[in-house]
């Protein structure tokens, strides 16, 4: 199948044909300066639809990504709040390996118990929340409380793209290698595109469904700090009902919800379409309200797109049918 | 050649006529999940009259219901659906937007049976329209109410943007604020009807039987000659429906619109329905376990509440409850199975 | 591999056959144990209700073609997955170079170098066809990548050594089924193999494919693996085997080499037990026209199917697996839209577009797929029986329980169903009484026509006689009865009129002496009829 073909050259034409609707009514949009920025905004869901889609590709959802995100980025700040002097590197490997035994906590309870992904994932939602509360006694953490070097590093500018949009892309880079060059990667296809031959072929679903909540918890910690530290403030309901416009980004995307279809390219074309529509809504002069029943609107377009294209085809038994196919 | 018929234990004493039934249905009530649960509920029952002075009191207990008659009422509805092997996320937001309906309403200057219809006609719209997308194009419900969740609520906040409706009609507040007779709340009288409604209709007709049947085997149930396609569109109907019901009584009851209305509401649906024993993944599963867990999930809310226990605390019980109710069973039998 | 070479001298010089084991079946007894890669000895699986494989033995030998020849249900598949690590055995022992090994996993089994050739649906769709074939084993680099392109370059070499011209860079779901089938063998080649089994490789290929794959059959054997061929086609079992083995009911029957037996005694051995002996002969009381099928479609399953059915007749339909019997009957019930036809029901123009309307209509089908279609496993007996007749059951749509079990009783009751009772679950009962149970359910909606189809398959003997037994009377009480099955005896002992289907369309109507097991077999596998009633 060439690219042109392709569902991600089909997303990357309404992205650039977006751009060129919102350039007529506001050129300035389209300047490298304004898109870098737009990029940057995008990269926490960015981040997170990486770690959502390898979820999805088994078969699976994580609806606690979000609640994730903010309990990580609580305690990053609580950290910070502690140790002002924390090396930023070592805030991160906190972040991630904190995200990561969050996501495992859920693999376990899908893998172990088969708990279905979705209760999993409503329960540890809240349940996240509620302990972010616990932690924070409901207080704010605001920006003077929290070191200069913590917050300034996500926002220092490389290159024209901030630090953050630099670890976007390396994240974005990195999942391109393992889902395409590693076993585990190829695995998750597999497991996903038809789990009972992966069973003949020695692979282990439950398993890979377990490595995937680890994954998409790692991502969803790292992005926990990056938010915090970009907006320099936590509360309990950050990022509060995020964790739909991240399956809304997979969608569009087009990882198919049934498992074992979808690209890194197209999760984060995905996510930019989303974000492009988020940051073009105030230029365009049209209520940022309306954001929440575009993306609604996008998921339900993109899911029946999905099921259109990925219809499977019957068995052939006539041999006629079968040359004229 | 005798492999025949001695392999599976409960045939190997058969022999002549087959018994109808070898437990008697009471028997089998004794040892049910909704037996349990009505332990339970009694069980937090008496530790709240220990635990707070204020709660056998019988306005405190009436104010106790407000806490789950709304979500009890699209619980039921829900429960039939996950039976049938579907679900439906976007509930809180069918509330929001109908309510948002009922406002626009108001504000033309309608009153209080047109609000209330446009609540219910909302609410069946928008079932309707997760119906046809399910059955219809064969998406997947949890991605399609995922949608919608989005969808319904962004069209309120389309509307009302960070602003509201008040100043619905007085009498309007007859459903969410009045009283059938001494504290029994109109609430509270509707949640019981809906109750024996629902009840009948799963446990004592054949349209329950074709969704337990569904639910089950969705295959099985269309070569049974089972509708299937219109029995789920039906339940996606009520639920939208019931959505409507529980818009109209929550709106009467804050005696205001606003589009953060009822927000996070689908999961303490989902966790009310889970907890009444109904399986998640369908065909099992009752009306009297989704009543029984209603009050549960009251008592301990309101039990929590006489303790000064913020809301985002207790929604830590709720999560905990809802995997709880599932993991617990299964990591028991886990445990039995290797010993 | 180092003792490939003698292996292939070894076979080429046709060793004399040892007789050692006991005389079985017709007399061919399983030939010395001696030389053989792998063997399978007394191998014993049972599942619930039904003993798979009673003490089977087979024997594969380096630099030789062995065919597993049997009817549907006589053990083929499970001994597969014996070998390849999806199932363990029971019983027995699996011998390896005529050591005892154990295949606890799939990886064990290929790692020890026995790999098989799966039907396409053990492939992935959406990685490439040079990771279908080497997942699990992928070539990596010094970084502990998967090293594409060597991957893709041995994946080049695999298929073009197997003459198949595919881009190993290309997604599975681009290619047709052949193809598939071509990748589904690569996978079985790229790994070390000694042992190569085909399970009904050329089912999905062209005639020109099954060509190709005949070569390749001879360049496997020249390498020296020992090849296990499963196939329904006669033809091709004579062309390419050098050994033969049959099962029948999870039996051994015999064994020997391919040029020491005759087409026809070999079906004898397949089908074994004399039919008269088993099924309720009755006298036909053939009644008047009660469904005709005119010229009956569908774009990709089958095509012109036309048929009458007449009172009281019991309507055989044969072919082999895929011949789309299934996918017509279930059109014929309204389960998918057919492009062209007609059904005639008692005079009147009848269209079924839901089993609901079929059921009204008078036309029940007790599908194949017992677990999945046919019963509910998870509910009760009593409401699997009254599902399809709640209207009869029930005041107003409210369910009356008492008549629900006066309902289940009454047809329960005859077929002999053996249950602890009948609020039991579907699920807990033996395979038999479940297919009385299926039975049961679309008697008690009275019709006037009935489907069977793959009535006794993985059903104990006992039940098995149960259900003949009441085809005989439904059909002498009137009922018109079409039958689906691959079980040549069935066909036989029971129907009146035959039809055989081949690749979508009526290969053949036999009836009375033209109904042989030799006739069925060449029809259905499409061997040229040599002349009248062989």
């Amino acid at each position: 199948m060439s690219f042109v073909k392709s569902r991600e050259a089909i997303l990357l034409a309404a992205i650039v044909l977006l751009l060129g609707l919102i350039a007529t009514r506001f050129p300035a949009f389209i300047t490298p300066h304004n898109l870098a920025s737009v990029y940057s905004d995008t990269t926490p869901l960015m981040i997170l639809a990486l770690g959502q889609m390898v979820v999805i590709l088994t078969r699976c959802i994580d609806l606690s990504v979000a609640a994730n995100l903010a309990l990580t980025g609580m305690v990053c700040a609580m950290i910070n709040v502690a140790a002002p002097d924390l090396p930023v590197g070592l805030t991160i490997l906190i972040a991630l390996t904190m995200g990561a035994a969050l996501g495992a906590i859920n693999g376990l309870l899908v893998w172990k118990l088969a708990i279905p992904p979705i209760v999993v994932t409503l329960g540890t939602m809240t349940i996240f929340r509620g302990v972010i509360f616990l932690l924070s006694d409901g207080q704010w953490i605001n920006a003077h409380e929290m070191s200069a070097n913590f917050t300034g590093f996500p926002r220092q500018v490389i290159l024209g793209v901030t630090v953050m949009g630099w670890i976007g892309l390396a994240v974005a880079l990195l999942m391109a290698l393992l889902m395409a060059r590693t076993a585990l990667g190829r695995s998750f296809f597999a497991v996903g595109g038809n789990p009972h031959a992966a069973v003949y072929t020695g692979l282990n679903v439950g398993r890979a469904q377990f490595l995937a909540f680890v994954i998409s918890g790692a991502l969803a910690g790292l992005a926990g700090y990056l938010w915090i530290a970009r907006y320099a403030v936590a509360y309990v309901d950050i990022a509060g009902g995020f964790e739909l416009e991240v399956v809304a980004a997979c969608v569009i995307g087009g990882i198919s919800i049934a498992g074992g279809v979808g690209s890194v390219l197209g999760t984060v074309l995905g996510a930019m379409f989303l974000g492009i529509v988020k940051n073009a809504l105030p230029v365009v002069d049209i209520s940022p309200f309306w954001q929440l029943a575009i993306s609604g609107a996008a998921i339900l377009i993109a899911v029946t797109f999905n099921a259109r294209s990925g219809r499977s085809k019957g068995r052939v038994i006539l041999k006629s049918a079968e040359h004229a196919q | 050649m005798s492999l025949a018929e001695t392999t599976s234990a409960p045939e190997a004493r058969a022999r002549g006529p087959v018994p109808d039934r070898l437990r008697a249905p009471w028997e089998a009530k004794l040892k049910s999940w909704e037996s349990l649960l009505l332990v339970v509920a009694i069980g937090i029952f008496i530790l709240n009259s220990f635990a707070s002075p204020y709660f056998l009191n019988a306005w405190n207990l009436s104010d106790a219901t407000f806490n789950f008659t709304e979500k009890a009422m699209i619980a039921f509805a829900m429960a039939l659906l996950i039976i049938a092997g579907e679900i439906d996320l976007s509930v809180a937001s069918i509330i929001a937007l109908a309510s948002t309906a009922m406002g626009l309403v108001m504000e033309a200057g309608f009153g209080t049976p047109a609000i209330v219809a446009t609540g219910l006609a909302t609410g069946l719209i928008c079932g309707a329209f997760n119906g046809v997308l399910v059955t219809r194009l064969g998406l997947p419900s949890i991605v399609v109410t995922i949608g919608t969740m989005s969808l319904f609520r962004g069209i309120s906040y389309i509307v009302l943007g960070d602003g509201a409706f008040r100043g619905y009609p007085s009498d309007f507040a007859f459903f969410g604020q009045g009283y059938a007779f001494w504290v029994i709340s109109v609430e509270l009288v509707i949640f019981a009807v809906l109750a024996v409604i629902y009840g009948v209709v799963l446990h004592k007709t054949n349209f329950g039987r074709a969704v337990y049947a569904i639910g089950n085997n969705a295959t099985g149930a269309l070569f049974s000659g089972i509708r299937v396609a219109r029995v789920k569109m039906i339940l996606f109907l009520l639920t939208g429906l019931m959505s409507g019901v529980a818009a109209v009584c929550l709106t009467s009851r804050l005696g205001s619109t606003r589009p953060s209305i009822a927000s996070g509401m689908e999961l303490e649906v989902v966790t009310m329905v889970v907890l009444g024993g109904v399986n998640i993944l369908g065909g099992s599963g009752s009306i009297p376990g989704v009543v029984i867990a209603a009050f549960v999930m009251g008592l301990v809310t309101f039990g929590l509440g006489l303790l000064n226990v913020p809301g985002i605390v207790m929604s830590i019980f709720i999560g905990l409850l809802l995997i709880g109710v599932i993991a617990l069973p299964r990591l028991w039998a886990k445990l039995r199975g290797k010993a | 591999m180092r003792d490939a070479g003698r292996r292939v001298t070894a076979a080429r010089s046709y060793p004399p056959q040892i007789k050692t084991g006991p005389i079985m079946g017709t007399g061919q007894g399983p030939v010395a144990a001696q030389g053989a890669v792998l063997a399978l000895d007394r191998i014993i699986k049972t599942f619930p209700g039904v003993t798979a494989l009673d003490q089977v033995q087979l024997e594969l030998h380096a630099g030789e073609v062995t065919s597993l020849i049997g009817e549907n249900g006589a053990g083929k598949s499970t001994v597969v997955k014996i070998l390849t690590g999806i199932y363990q055995p029971d019983g027995g022992q699996i011998l390896l170079d005529g050591q005892p090994v154990s295949f606890p996993t799939a990886q064990a089994a290929s790692g020890a170098g026995v790999t098989a050739i799966h039907q396409e649906t053990v492939l992935f769709e959406e990685l490439t066809v040079a990771e279908n074939i080497f997942i699990g084993h992928a070539p990596r680099t010094r970084f502990g990548l998967i090293d594409t392109a060597e991957m893709r370059r041995r994946a080049g070499q695999i298929l073009s050594s197997i003459g198949a011209e595919i881009d190993p860079g290309v997604k599975l779901k681009d290619l047709g089924i052949a193809s598939r089938h071509l990748v589904a063998i690569g996978r079985a080649l790229s790994v070390e193999a000694r042992v190569v089994i085909m399970d009904e490789p050329t089912a999905a290929l062209s005639q020109k494919e099954i060509e190709e794959l005949y070569e390749l059959v001879e360049t496997l054997k020249a390498q020296g693996k020992a090849i296990l061929f499963i196939s329904h086609k006669f033809d091709e079992i004579f062309r390419i085997s050098d050994r033969y083995t049959v099962f029948r009911d999870g039996q051994f029957v015999g064994a020997g080499r391919i040029d020491e037996i005759s087409e026809s005694d070999l079906v004898k051995m397949m089908v074994g037990r004399s039919v008269d002996q088993i099924f309720p002969k009755r006298e036909a009381q053939v009644g008047e026209e009660v469904l005709k099928v005119v010229g009956y479609s569908h774009p990709t399953e089958f095509e012109d199917i036309n048929f009458t059915l007449r009172r009281g007749e019991i309507l055989g339909f044969y072919g082999l697996v895929g011949a789309g019997r299934s996918e017509f009957m279930q059109s014929l019930i309204g389960i998918t839209k057919p492009s062209k036809g007609a059904v005639k029901l008692e005079d009147h123009v009848t269209i079924i577009r839901s089993p609901a309307e079929a059921i009204e209509a008078g036309i029940v089908y007790v599908p194949e797929d017992r677990g999945k279609q046919g019963a509910i496993l998870d509910l009760p007996i009593f409401q699997n029986v009254t599902l399809p007749s709640l209207g009869e059951t029930s005041n107003r749509g409210f369910i009356r329980m008492a008549e629900e079990f006066a309902l289940t009783r009454q047809y329960t009751e005859r077929l002999d169903l053996r249950a602890a009772s009948l609020d039991t679950t579907v699920g807990s009962l033996s395979g038999g009484n479940q297919q009385k149970v299926v039975i049961a359910k679309w008697l008690a909606t009275r019709p006037k026509v009935i489907i069977l189809d793959e009535p006794t398959k993985g059903i104990d003997i006992g039940s098995k006689a149960a259900v003949h037994e009441f085809m005989s009377e439904l059909a002498a009480e009137g009922l018109s009865v079409i039958m689906v099955s691959s079980e040549i005896p069935e066909i036989l002992g029971m129907s009146d009129r035959v039809i055989v289907m081949r690749e979508g369309r009526i290969a053949a109507e036999l009836e009375g002496e033209d109904l042989t097991p030799e006739t069925l077999v060449r029809h259905a596998a499409g061997i040229g009829v040599k002349g009248e009633a062989a």
